[in-house]
């Protein structure tokens, strides 16, 4: 079993076999992290560039310390700092760093496709670190490892996803992910924050958030970004907790073994109450330790290339 | 090709009965000895092992796994990034004496690996090398402290241990082209 991909752009173009691979491996890596010396030189020599165009001080650090700990070189590229304020084009700059000698680029980027467009431009490995609404694979795969990890299994689990449901590109990679790996999943939110024709990916769609959590295994809230209320897709912060914000009682609606995931940053008191936050049903923080080894999986799977291991004893 | 079956399960298990004897003997006492599997059939022969010399000696010697597919030295080359198995170590090295163990020695490079991968893990006070066959081929200077069987093998040759643990079967196989007549020698 293999990668078949030489880039990670989104989770809708990987196969099962693909995902529980990377599961696999990312398990695996998580002793590395727990090590007094924590590195190991599987990528020592190459130059993994984290192309940074729009603010993530969590993925960002997380893919950094993932190259740091396979021991890959690093060179961080943020929008603001670089020659994009000067007005150059995201090709141009792929082109310049081309000639940098890079094996990797990780990439955030606001715009969906973003990954597409430089792919024609370059050699190197592509690891898509969100592109706008469209895809958050890294995200999807960290969130998949807590859930096996937790629950044992996907098939047949039931997952809801609510809160700002239009605007997240975690929920498009976690809804790809979950229904791969036959997962039933439940999406939602306010009619406001919900897109149309979400029904087409296969999944159930509600506005009412208290019938949504009945016997729910996993509940992952999403973030409200706080700018969508002057847009108008709510009244206030405080009708959105009142309706849409997870608190100990609503909670109790799901199953007994029910776990609560966010991909954070949280707002307290909008999405989800602290009381549940940091509560025992809670794996938030689990999810951000996974993030590393998924991620120290990925560049792993798609940089390290080998022999086999026959020929080599 | 031409495949030989050289040990049966028999023949394995007499193997490492000798070779436990002999690391028992060696290692007087077995005290603040460690043994330590690489993946992946190494893995299945140092729990073996342990076995053997905790019927003879009475000691139980901690068992742990190593995987030295991140230690490699042939990332550049193309192909896909093998499979890991994940390192297990438990216990503390400091001041202990390691037996690694592994089933096929041949070139040396994953030994070669495996020794980076251990010193990562802590400070040995020494490190020695068990196999159930040495085949000969080396490219680093590297040898066996305790070794089952010496096979003498071509460099083309194959040596397959199959083990019931990962593979179902006892079984060493030596594989091997049949020897060459001019008429079959394809130009380079």
């Amino acid at each position: 079993m293999a990668m078949h991909h030489k880039d990670l752009v989104g989770i809708e173009t990987l196969s099962p076999e693909e995902i529980t691979l990377i599961l696999d491996t990312a398990e695996k890596m998580a002793e590395v992290s727990h090590r007094p010396l924590k590195k190991v030189p599987a990528l020592r020599g190459k130059l993994v560039v984290n192309l940074f165009f729009e603010n993530s001080t969590r993925t960002r650090s997380s893919f950094e310390i993932a190259e740091k700990r396979l021991s890959a070189d690093t060179l961080n590229f943020s929008a603001s700092a670089s020659s994009l304020s000067k007005g150059e084009s995201l090709v141009d700059t792929v082109l310049n760093l081309e000639r940098m000698q890079p094996d990797a680029y990780v990439m955030r980027h606001s715009s969906p496709g973003a990954c597409q467009l430089i792919r024609p431009f370059t050699k190197a490995v592509l690891v898509n670190a969100g592109d706008g609404a469209h895809e958050h694979p890294t995200q999807a795969l960290l969130d998949a490892l807590t859930i096996r990890q937790k629950k044992g299994g996907f098939r047949g689990l039931k997952v809801l996803i609510a809160g700002d449901i239009a605007h997240s590109r975690v929920v498009r990679s976690n809804v790809f992910l979950l229904k791969k790996m036959g997962a039933d999943v439940t999406l939602c939110g306010p009619a406001t924050l919900l897109p149309p024709h979400l029904d087409s990916l296969g999944v159930k769609v509600t506005t009412d958030f208290d019938r949504a959590l009945d016997g729910q295994d996993v509940v992952m809230m999403l973030r409200i970004q706080l700018e969508r209320q002057k847009k108008g897709l709510f009244p206030s912060l405080l009708e959105y907790y009142k309706y849409y914000g997870l608190t100990e009682e609503r909670l109790r609606r799901a199953d007994r073994e029910v776990i609560v995931m966010h991909p954070g940053p949280i707002n307290r008191g909008v999405e989800i109450a602290s009381e549940v936050a940091d509560g025992p049903y809670s794996v938030i923080l689990d999810q951000v330790e996974n993030g590393v080894s998924v991620r120290m999986a990925i560049l792993y799977l798609l940089l390290g290339g080998g022999d086999d291991e026959t020929s080599h004893s | 090709m031409k495949r030989k079956r050289i040990f049966d399960g028999a023949g394995i298990q007499r193997s490492l009965g000798r070779l436990a004897l002999e690391i028992a003997e060696r290692l007087q006492g077995c005290q603040d000895v460690v043994l330590i599997g690489i993946h992946r059939r190494g893995v299945p022969l140092a729990r073996r092992l342990a076995a053997l010399i905790q019927k003879a000696e009475g000691v139980a010697l901690p068992v742990g796994s190593l995987d030295i597919n991140l230690y490699r030295d042939d990332f550049s080359s193309a192909g896909t990034a093998p499979v890991l198995r994940g390192t297990q170590v438990d216990f503390s090295l400091e001041g202990k004496t390691v037996v690694l163990v592994d089933d096929v020695l041949f070139t040396g490079r994953t030994v070669r690996a495996a020794l980076d991968a251990l010193v990562d893990l802590g400070r040995p006070a020494r490190v020695q090398l068990a196999v159930l066959v040495d085949r000969g081929h080396r490219e680093l200077p590297i040898q066996a402290d305790y070794v089952g069987l010496s096979l003498s093998t071509r460099r083309e040759d194959h040596v397959e241990l199959r083990l019931k643990e990962t593979d179902g079967e006892d079984a060493l196989y030596l594989e091997g082209p049949e020897p060459k007549t001019p008429r079959d020698r394809k130009p380079r």
